[in-house]
């Protein structure tokens, strides 16, 4: 295999991919003139205001919608009750139930008896206005009994504990164990030389996307037809789920998903107000809409992470380490969304790293709260895990005595053990995980920073600087439908292309993977447009409506380009294998002899005599003069199920300063070497890695889903709940190195999910090294100045 | 969250303004840049039921000098306190100030009498004018009235102003020596945990978000006059102080960071 810092080598291709091109969806996204849920409107519709809970864990005695009713435009207010026959049996769909035994509580759309968490809907207001909805849902009054509340994870897990379901008899929902052979770890730790053991507590974040939800659904009383608008990243999934709940047939629902602002997975689910406002606008033939407001947003739409993990490594005395031992507590929520139980496991096979380690023990009990649910957020899974084993190997290290690069070495998968068939059973694709480090050590300019450090604790300054280490290696392109199978998940992981060449030469692209922020239509289009030779421009992109885009899986799991564009590349690939067929006609010519030289078919060696494409899609427009037999037009449609995941990887190192007086951390340097495989447009990459590394370091500095003790959340609004921007982003410096994959045919491996993973234990390891002089071992998230200082003046005998 | 209904009045100028608040009473509140108040109306921690809006009287947004002393219109932007040259020349301290209000956009359309009236101890500006002792010129039924910045920061977002009056000048002495401002905040745009702001090489020295006001460290003050070390004086920041506490500090690490970044700011001014 071989290896290159320019992505555009490799694609051979004198063409747009590999090459940075601006985002075609930019310009309609900055100017306004994109259209998201909350600009549309629709004749007669009505608007729907929630009434959420103020408790974590109360009966509902009573619903009184009397003050409300006076409020001008208020038209109806309805319990849970009121609104049960709506949905019938039919409840908020869990599609991954991980184990046969998983306890499942049913989860309705708008609590009848028991509210169970802060932020539950427990009431509806109908209203002629956002406003008047709004105003309608402040003044409805709930009457509570309160109940004991169970917050914190550990607790839940303890004797006695309050229940959050008390019919399922206990908070756990399920323990999923993956320890393919216990006995060689149990010897491994039993001779180990080295044993690290570490407690690190994942918090809880809310995803913030720009956009929050919304739904406008749109009954055809004539027709029996809902066509639902929402602003989610998986219409196709959210239209079987839909007709799943609500009973209606599936070729009555249209899902459109219109220009969505980011989702980040929160996006990823099928959400009460989603089903809510579909029942009720077939129950009374009127569009019916919700726009969720930000601090709405906090509560009533998933979180992520929320993890109590242990894992323990067992080294020889090199370091080298033999068996890795992990046991996770995972936060549920109250309830289980859509793929709320298999998050964890995404992170379940990955905590050995990227690091040749023989045995694997890991075991997550999930565990119900009273707090909103948690699903999927950027990385899902994978960002806990390599959070975990990142800074395990930080801590052997010290162990062994020796650097945070050298240990690492010691213990990569090596170059040429690909494909590499990992201790948690998975195939990993690719990679030079030795060369990547290299990379960015030398990036980082390691030797003086390391010099700067040791002047800084000489002196006893008061800035001092710290080196943090990630190397990650994450499975992603979801999936292999086999593989979720065998993982219990109730779909598969296939994606669809349509490449649809139009009288004129120009090319439709339909693509069933649903774009809200990751420039599918400018990466697509340059994948066709360099098979087929022609202009980018000359290629249109749809998606996100299931009418135009029936089939597709959408987008999460970094595997939009590995899975949706190969699919797009292979419908390209079969529209031209009939464009050669009809050119060797016109020919009359061995198809054989033919090749495609600059958008033109010739005889091999003769460009005189060649058909353009344009001709070609005209005469298989007219249909005058095919082959016997072919039917006409140029349109090919594929569904690609991936054999495997895919394997990005890379090396992150993070330089920190850290004011001991205050406890203010400064990120001061950030290095950032991935191996995502071939680019198609490296500019989106590097925009995906500045953008995932900076929401990898908010979890390490800024973010906090902050809970009381009897479950009030704290964080409603993005005063509270710190968000960074571009002023707190560090000077990002991005370099690549691609080793192709060879699952898929353009080598390409993902990069959505990158940043976050990698970032996270690289912040943290950089400001646990500036203060290890000091006895610091560990620092809890988010690294505040508050919480630095106190571990400061901890460590130099102040009071805490 | 959406605000509750209100009704919505332009005023055509100060007295014009005036007069609609004496008409409305309690029940109305000045619109100016809008950067307090309607943030506190989307939450309905504010349901004011008539809103005068006075941020299209232009009359009232101007920055002069006379004598040793800067007159600064209610309605000034603090983005043009930012770029004023006037003030980099004569009292460089408010354009430093003003530089670190929240984000560009809100200094777009945050205005100099709104920070004052809305006496958040978190802000900023209301502590550098308090440092350099400045004074607050209020427009009322009966005419204007001066208020020393030291007696206009009553308690909790309470200031010395009168339901029916209207802030229309701000008053600082030209000032540029000696001079420092600490903000310690953990994203740009927010507002200060703590903000210390030094004037006149430690003879006016501020705090912000260390109590219910923007508070004068007398203690502090009365320390540098004597001769103390700025070590030694910055160690009395705190001194008799409640701060408050909240997510980002509770009240002992506040107390801390007054003392360190008091002696950061003192240092920085020049006392040593
Ligand atoms: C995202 C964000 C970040 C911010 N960050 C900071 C920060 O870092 N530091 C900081 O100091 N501030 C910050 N602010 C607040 C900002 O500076 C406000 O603009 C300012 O505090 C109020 O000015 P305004 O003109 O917007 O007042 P408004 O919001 O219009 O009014 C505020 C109050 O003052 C009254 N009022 C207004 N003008 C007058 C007048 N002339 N006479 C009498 N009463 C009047 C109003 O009736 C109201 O009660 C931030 C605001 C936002 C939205």
């Amino acid at each position: 295999m071989t290896m290159t810092d320019d992505p555009a080598t490799h694609l051979d291709s004198a063409g747009h991919m590999g090459r940075p091109r601006l985002r075609r969806e930019d310009p309609a996204l900055l100017t306004g003139e994109a259209q998201f849920i909350d600009d549309m409107s629709l004749h007669g519709e009505i608007w729907v205001g929630i009434v959420r809970s103020t408790e974590a864990h109360a009966t509902i005695l009573g619903v009184d919608g009397s003050a409300a009713l006076e409020i001008d435009g208020v038209t109806e207010v309805l319990s849970g009750a009121d609104l049960a026959p709506l949905w019938g049996e039919g409840a908020l769909p869990c599609a991954w139930p991980v184990t046969d035994d998983m306890r499942n509580p049913a989860h309705l759309p708008v609590a009848t008896s028991v509210a169970k968490y802060v932020g539950d809907a427990v009431a509806v207001v109908l209203a002629t206005s956002r406003y008047a909805a709004a105003d309608g849902a402040a003044a409805v009054s709930v009457d509570y009994d309160p109940l004991p509340a169970v917050v914190d994870i550990e607790a839940a897990v303890a004797d006695g504990a309050p229940l959050v379901h008390e019919d399922l008899g206990t908070n756990e929902s399920y323990t999923w164990p993956l320890i393919p052979n216990p006995e060689a770890v149990d010897e491994a730790f039993a001779n180990a030389a080295h044993v690290v053991s570490e407690r690190f507590v994942q918090q809880r974040l809310i995803p913030a996307p720009m956009e929050p939800r919304g739904v406008v659904a749109a009954p055809g009383v004539a027709s029996g037809e809902l066509t639902l608008y929402s602003a989610t990243q998986i219409p196709h999934i959210l239209k079987v789920m839909t007709a799943v709940t609500l009973g209606i047939p599936e070729h009555k629902i249209r899902v459109v998903a219109p220009s969505v602002g980011g989702g980040f997975g929160c996006k990823l689910n099928v959400y009460a107000e989603e089903i809510l406002c579909s029942a009720l606008a077939m129950d009374r033939g009127v569009p019916v809409r919700w726009t969720e407001s930000r601090s709405e947003a906090a509560t009533a739409t998933i979180q992520g992470r929320g993890q109590v993990q242990h894992i323990e490594l067992a080294a020889d005395d090199n370091g080298k380490v033999q068996a890795v031992r992990v046991k996770l507590l995972a936060d549920m929520g109250a309830y289980l969304q859509l793929v709320t139980p298999g998050v964890p496991l995404l992170g379940g096979f990955l905590y050995h790293g990227c690091y040749d380690i023989a045995h694997y023990s890991f075991e997550c009990t999930s565990v119900f709260t009273n707090k909103t649910p948690t699903d999927a957020y950027r990385g899902a899974g994978r960002p806990e895990a390599t959070y975990a084993v990142e800074r395990a190997m930080d801590s052997l290290a010290v162990a062994v005595g020796v650097t945070p690069e050298e240990i690492r070495s010691r213990n990569f998968i090596a170059a040429d053990a690909f494909p590499y068939e990992s201790c948690a059973g998975l195939i990993f694709d690719s990679g030079d995980y030795q060369t990547v480090l290299d990379k960015a050590v030398e990036m980082a300019g390691l030797d003086g920073v390391r010099a700067t450090q040791a002047q800084r604790r000489a002196d006893g300054s008061n800035r001092q600087i710290g080196v943090g280490f990630s190397s990650y290696v994450e499975m992603c392109g979801l999936a292999p439908s086999r593989v979720l199978a065998s993982l219990n998940y109730g779909a598969g992981g296939w994606e669809a292309a349509t490449v649809r060449v139009l009288p004129t030469a120009k090319v439709q692209v339909i693509t069933g993977s649903t774009p809200h922020g990751q420039g599918h239509e400018t990466s697509w289009s340059m994948i066709v447009a360099d098979k087929l030779g022609i202009d980018p421009d000359d290629v249109e992109v749809l998606h996100s409506d299931t009418a135009i885009s029936p089939t597709g899986l959408d987008t999460y799991g970094s595997r939009s380009l590995s899975v949706g564009g190969t699919a797009v590349f292979m419908a390209t690939d079969k529209v031209l294998d009939k464009a050669r067929l009809i050119a060797a006609h016109q020919l009359e010519a061995n198809e054989d002899d033919l090749e495609y030289v600059d958008g033109a078919f010739q005889v091999k060696g003769t460009p005189t005599a060649a058909v353009p494409f344009a001709a070609i899609a005209f005469a298989a427009f007219t249909a005058h003069d095919l082959p016997d037999g072919m039917e006409p037009n140029l349109e090919a449609h594929v569904t690609y199920d991936p054999p495997n995941f895919t394997f990005p990887n890379g090396t992150h190192i993070a330089v920190v300063e850290v004011d001991t007086d205050t406890g203010d951390v400064d990120i001061v340097d950030y290095v950032a070497v991935d191996d995502c495989g071939n680019q198609v447009n490296p500019m989106i990459v590097e925009g995906q890695v500045h953008g995932g590394v900076l929401q990898g370091a908010a979890q390490a500095l800024y973010e906090d889903a902050v809970y009381t003790e009897d479950g009030q959340i704290v964080t409603v609004n993005l005063g509270d709940y710190l968000v960074p921007s571009a002023a707190e982003a560090p000077a990002y410096r991005v370099a690549s190195h691609v080793t192709p994959s060879p699952t898929n045919p353009m080598g390409v491996k993902g990069i959505g999910e990158a940043g976050t993973i990698a970032a996270t234990p690289a912040v943290i390891n950089a400001v646990v090294d500036a203060l290890r002089p000091m006895g610091i071992t560990d620092v809890a998230m988010p690294a505040s100045p508050q919480t630095v200082w106190r571990a400061i003046n901890e460590a130099q005998g102040g009071a805490s | 969250m959406i605000p509750a209904s209100f009704d919505y009045e332009v005023a055509e100028s100060a007295e014009h303004a005036v007069a609609l608040l004496a008409e409305h009473g309690d029940e109305a509140k000045l619109l100016a840049g809008g950067h307090s108040l309607i943030p506190m109306m989307r939450f309905r921690l504010a349901t004011p039921t008539v809103l005068v809006d006075v941020g299209r009287l232009d009359d009232l947004r101007y920055i002069n000098a006379d004598n040793g002393t800067i007159s600064i219109g209610a309605l000034t932007r603090h983005s043009e306190l930012e770029h004023s040259e006037l003030l980099a020349r004569s009292c460089p301290m408010m354009a430093s100030v003003a530089a670190l209000v929240g984000d560009p956009a809100v200094r777009h359309r945050g205005t100099l009498g709104g920070t004052l009236a809305h006496s958040d101890p978190a802000s900023d500006l209301p502590a550098a004018v308090l440092a350099l002792g400045g004074t607050i010129v209020a427009r009322g039924p009966s005419g204007d009235r001066e208020i020393a910045a030291t007696d206009f920061f009553t308690g909790y977002f309470e200031s010395a102003l009168a339901d029916d009056e209207m802030i229309v000048e701000v008053r600082v002495p030209a000032s540029d020596a000696g001079w420092n401002y600490q903000k310690f905040n953990r994203r740009a745009q927010d507002w200060a945990i703590v903000g210390v702001a030094v004037a006149d090489a430690g003879a006016g020295v501020s705090l912000v978000n260390m109590g219910s006001t923007p508070l004068r460290a007398s203690a502090v003050e009365a320390a540098v006059a004597s001769g103390a070390s700025a070590a030694d004086a910055a160690a009395l920041a705190a001194e008799g102080l409640q701060p408050p506490s909240d997510l980002n500090a509770d009240a002992d690490y506040r107390r801390h960071l007054a003392r360190v970044f008091t002696q950061r700011a003192l240092n920085a001014a020049g006392v040593a």
